[in-house]
This record gives structure tokens, sequence and C-alpha cells, in this order.
């Protein structure tokens, strides 16, 4: 096992940046995903550090080593491939032991090592079979037995389970997880999933445009993202987000949002700046009555989803949508309370939507 | 009509048009052995026998024995062989490069592979010739390999380029991840999932050079390959020379592609992906 540092990664096709300037260190051990929509770089990023593509400059570490110029069977990484990459000419016992008989290790470790690796996926039994004589969700079983087997010194995985069905994929990610736990491996993994990040990874790097724009474990990036971006993409459903201006209210603050004011405390450094004001479905209360400073909202549609209700509102000009309870129905068209937990607003300025410092603390409101 | 009856209609005629395209193919074919099979007597026979009396080996004796067809039928699988090499080896690289790298002037090129067949091999058997006298390889082996690997090497170029193209990169990666350099990663994984298609275009270079008989007409004399000899003493050959001589041309390519084929199924069973 070993740790991996990117340092300043750039690589350019043609004239699309794909990853711009990345600095990223990922401790031994460490499982970190790289999250972010289709053409982000994630799988560049990783693709750079597999060898498969060439860093147009900076310089990548694994272990002690300087990994830039090796190629791909010199970094001592393997690596499990989205569309799985099993060789359809060979045996499963035979895709699993590729890389060990590449490595020329004895028969006799060879065998023990393909056993065993097939008893911790479950795929013993078709060890003598072709990939062409197996389901999608046992070659994705086979691929990652393969890449385990060769205890390399990172493993990297590039949206491993994008390609299997919905249950199967739920199934894997908890599979796959304890597996990785168990091996303690080094691990890089890429996803356009953000359940699958949040729910993996020791920490986060979302990425967009080439960069990486939040590195956190997965609770800071979903509670604190520090971009609009990122409470965009992050969690299901995305951050809400409400115009807001923060204006001074005798010894306290009050935002102006669209539909409604909101008092505050102890945001004075925001007064006056225009600013996006972020909050989560389920740090906003949803109430049949009017309250103090509860913010009417008419109701636009309501998706029961079994746990809890996800109602769409509007409040003022501002369409956001807030969770309830599985027994809360009301009508479309009717207005209900929104009541919105201080301590879990996040501010956003406007113009730049970087997230804006306020220590939190400071930022909790009268109850 | 009912709908059934048309479907069955519609059958009928596709049985019937797929009996005739196969008759119109096999029947000469039939003619052509049986009249290899027959003795001289029955080949000149009348009406004509479409069911062989006495099958006989005589007349390709006959033939085999006849002059210039022993040393023709060497130098035909020589020239075989030769432009076997050639064109494989020339046409398997640049078929994967096609396929792998992206470089500047590839469509240029594959176009221009394409473009050399614009040029029949009737225009270009003359010019050919005098270069080749130049060259001091005219009416040789050399020669007719040479011509023939200039016909077979634009088909071989685009049909390894699109065997190669079929075949994921992502495998080849995968190689390159488990300790595979890019040569071994194509001789252990690229190459064994290429080869029923590789073999299927070394079949059509074998039938082309094999059957090939303007250039290897145009560019020898006295060393001819099997199909000049047997042109160029068409006229004064007797039937069964001739029947012989067209079994000979027919057989091969036959055995060929029939085993070949039922081999490249046989071998991974499923599509490669």
């Amino acid at each position: 096992m070993a740790e991996v540092r990117f340092q300043s990664v750039r690589k350019t096709f043609g004239k699309v940046t794909a990853v711009d300037d990345v600095d990223l260190d990922v401790a031994d051990g460490e499982f970190v995903v790289l999250l972010g929509p289709s053409g982000c770089g994630k799988t560049t990023l990783l693709r750079c550090l597999a060898g498969l593509e060439t860093v147009d400059s900076g310089r990548i570490h694994i272990g002690n080593r300087d990994a830039t110029d090796l190629p791909p069977r010199r970094r001592r990484i393997s690596m499990v491939f989205q569309s799985y990459a099993v060789f359809p000419h060979l045996r499963v016992r035979d895709n699993i032991a590729f890389g060990l008989k590449m490595q020329k290790e004895p028969s006799r470790v060879i065998k023990e090592r393909v056993e065993s690796v097939a008893a911790l996926l479950g795929i013993t039994d078709l060890l003598d079979r072709y990939p062409s004589q197996i389901s999608g969700g046992q070659r994705q079983r086979v691929a990652v037995a393969r890449a385990i087997a060769v205890r390399s010194d990172v493993l990297l995985m590039d949206e491993p389970l994008s390609n299997l069905d919905a249950l199967l994929r739920l199934q894997m990610r908890a599979e796959l997880k304890a597996l990785l736990l168990e091996l303690g491996a080094t691990t890089i993994y890429v996803t356009h999933d953000q359940t699958e990040a949040l729910s993996m990874g020791d920490r986060i790097a979302v990425m967009q445009g080439g960069r990486i724009v939040q590195l956190d474990t997965p609770l800071e990036v979903y509670d604190h993202p520090t971009e609009k971006f990122v409470g965009d993409f992050v969690g299901t459903p995305p951050m809400n987000f409400l115009a807001a201006r923060v204006e001074q209210n005798g010894g306290g603050q009050v935002a102006q949002l669209s539909g409604g004011t909101l008092p505050l405390q102890g945001v004075g450094d925001l007064v006056g700046r225009d600013l996006f004001l972020g909050i989560r479905a389920e740090a906003i209360a949803v109430e049949a009555e009017p309250s103090d400073h509860a913010i009417r909202a008419a109701v636009v549609v309501n998706e029961p989803l079994g746990s809890h209700n996800l109602i769409t509102v509007r409040a003022g000009t501002d369409l956001l949508k807030v969770s309830a309870g599985n027994h809360f129905f009301p009508e479309p068209g009717s207005d209900v309370w929104l009541r919105l937990v201080p301590d879990k607003i996040r501010w956003i300025d406007r113009d730049s939507g970087k997230a804006v410092a306020v220590t939190r603390d400071q930022a909790v409101a009268p109850a | 009509m009912s709908i059934r009856r048309r479907k069955q209609l519609s059958r009928v005629m596709l049985y019937t048009l797929a009996v005739i395209l196969a008759l119109w193919t096999l029947f000469p074919i039939y003619l052509i052995t049986l009249g290899a099979f027959s003795t001289e007597n029955a080949i000149y026979s009348y009406p004509l026998q479409l069911w062989p009396h006495h099958v006989t080996a005589s007349t390709l004796s006959f033939f085999v024995n006849s002059a210039g067809v022993i040393p023709s039928l060497e130098r035909s699988v020589w020239v075989l062989l030769i432009t076997l090499a050639l064109s494989l080896g020339v046409g398997l690289p640049a078929g994967y490069a096609l396929a792998r790298f992206k470089f500047p002037g590839a469509n240029l090129l594959r176009l221009g592979v394409v473009g050399t067949r614009a040029f029949p091999i009737v225009i270009l058997a003359i010019p050919l010739a005098a270069t080749f006298i130049r060259w001091g390889i005219d009416d040789s082996v050399l020669g007719v390999a040479i011509a023939h690997t200039a016909l077979a090497l634009p088909f071989a170029i685009l049909t390894t380029s699109s065997i190669f193209a079929g075949i994921s990169v992502e495998l080849e990666e995968a190689a390159m991840t488990l300790g595979c350099s890019r040569a071994s990663a194509f001789a252990r994984v690229i190459l064994p999932l290429a080869l029923p298609g590789l073999a299927a275009s070394a079949i059509f270079v074998v039938v082309l050079s094999w059957n090939e008989v303007f250039a290897a007409s145009t560019l020898t004399v006295l060393h001819r390959t099997l199909p000049a000899q047997v042109v160029a003493v068409l006229d004064q050959a007797l039937l069964p020379y001739r029947f012989a001589g067209g079994f000979f041309l027919l057989a091969p390519p036959l055995v060929m592609i029939f085993v070949i084929r039922r081999f490249l199924f046989g071998m991974w069973g499923q599509v490669v992906k």
C-alpha cells in the first residue's frame, strides 16, 4: 500500500483542458472518490495516475517513487474499468491470474491467490467459465478480483458500478466498500453518482472543469459546500438556493428573501451583499399553520417517497424542495409555512458562486 | 388473400430465389468437378451425363503430368506464400496503427489505400511490367507476388484496421495495467481476439493470389503461375485438361473457405465485446 500525490498535474487534449493544475494528496489506505459531472476531468486524472495518459506538466508520486514517466506496468497500480475489460478469450480463472502470471509468480502461489480472491468475491463456481458465459454483475466481480489479486499499491476504479442495474448496484456498493475496508487498500474511485461518493469515500474530491473545487469528508461536502456548484451537484434533492440580501436591523440582521424576511444574528459582515441562501431540504421544517418568522410558500407538487414526502413549493419567486413527514399531504396550490434552521444555512456570494465564510457560532439565530 | 397465405407465398419466393442463386454458383462448380473426375470418353459423350459412372483420377493425372503444370503449381504456391507474408506483414501493423492511433494524415492514408484500387490492374500491368524489367524481377515469382500484394494490401489494411477497431481499447489498457507492455498486451490479448478476423482476411489474400490471372499472365513469360499457365494454353488445350485445370484452381480456395470458416466460428464461440 502507498500514498499518492498529484502535484500541479495538467493534461490537455488539443484545446480542451481536461485536468487543470490539480494538487491532491491521498493518504496510505485512504479511499478517495473523484466526483463530478461528465467531462469534469475525473477519469482523465485517474488515467494519468494509471499511466494510460501522459501528463502535460506536473508530477505524480506513488509511494516514495516519482511515477510520472513510468509505464503503467511499473506503477504498481491495478484498475477496474467501467466496461470491466474482462478478457473474453480467457477463462475467469486465467483472467484473475493474468497479472500474477505477468509478475511470474510461482504457479502454486497463483492458484492459491486466485482461489482466495475468488472466494472473497463469491465467484468460485465460475472459475472455469468464459466471460461470455456469465452475467454482467459476475463479470464486474471478475474485474474486481483480477485487480485485487495482484496486491498493487493503489487500486483505481473507473465508475465500476455504473453498468449494473439499480438493485445490483446498491448491493455491490456495500459489498465493495466492506471489501476495500478489509483490504485496507489505497483506493481512488471515479464516479458521477453522488450517492455512491457520499456512501463510500473517506474523502470526496468534487471536480468541475478540470479542477478540484472541494476536497472534504462526505458529510462536510454535503453540509458545507464551498461553491454553489457543489451544493447543486451533491445530494438528492440538490441544495435549495434562494436569492437573499442581508440588512441591518437593530442589534441583529435580517435576510430579505423574495418570499419574506428571516431574522438573523451575528452575520453583520454579510450586510449589503448579494447572496444566495443555501439550505438543504431536510433543514426546512414545513408547517400547515403560520408562526413567527415562518415564510409562507405555495405548494406546487407533493411527491411521496415512502420514507418521507418531497414537496416542491414556491416562496416568492423561488422554487424550493423541502421534505416533510410521509403523512403530510397539503393540497397543491395551498399555503404552507417554512421554518429554516438558521445554523444549517450556507451563504454563497451571488457573483462568484463561492461560499462566504461565516463563523458558525455567530450564525446562530434566536430560537 | 389472407396475411398467412401472403407470408407463405413470400417464403416460397424467398426459397426459390435462394435455390436459383445456389444453382447459379454450384452448377458450374459441379460440372467442372464432374469433368475432372470423369474419363475422357465421358467428357466427350453426348448427351452429357450428369452423374459420374466411372470416377477416375486419370484426367487429373493427365493434367498434372502435362508439361509445365507441376512447376507452375509450385510457383503459384510460392507467389501465394510471399503475397500472404507481405500483405499481412505490412497490412497488420498498418491496420493496427489506423485503428489505435490518431496521427496527422490518417484519413489521407485511408483514402490513399482505397485510391490504389481505383486503377484496374489492366491499366497498371504494362507499366508494372516495364518497371519490373528495369528492376530485373520480370518473369519471376517475386514480381508476381509484389503485384498480388499491391492488389491484396488495401483490403488487408482496411479489414485488419476494422478488426482492431472492434476490439475495445480498454482490454489493451487493462493488460497494460496488469503488467504488459504495449507489445505483450498486443500478443496476449489483442492478437488472440483478432485471430478469427485476421484469418478471414488471410483467406481473401490466398484466394486472390491463387486465382489472379491477368497480372500473372502479363508479368510472366516462361515462369508462369498455374492460372497463367492454364490460360496460356487454353486455346490448344483438350477438354479434359481444361476441366482438370479448372478444378485445380477451384478446389484449394473452396477447401480453405470451408475449413477455416468452421474453425473461425468454433474458436471463441461469441462475438468479442
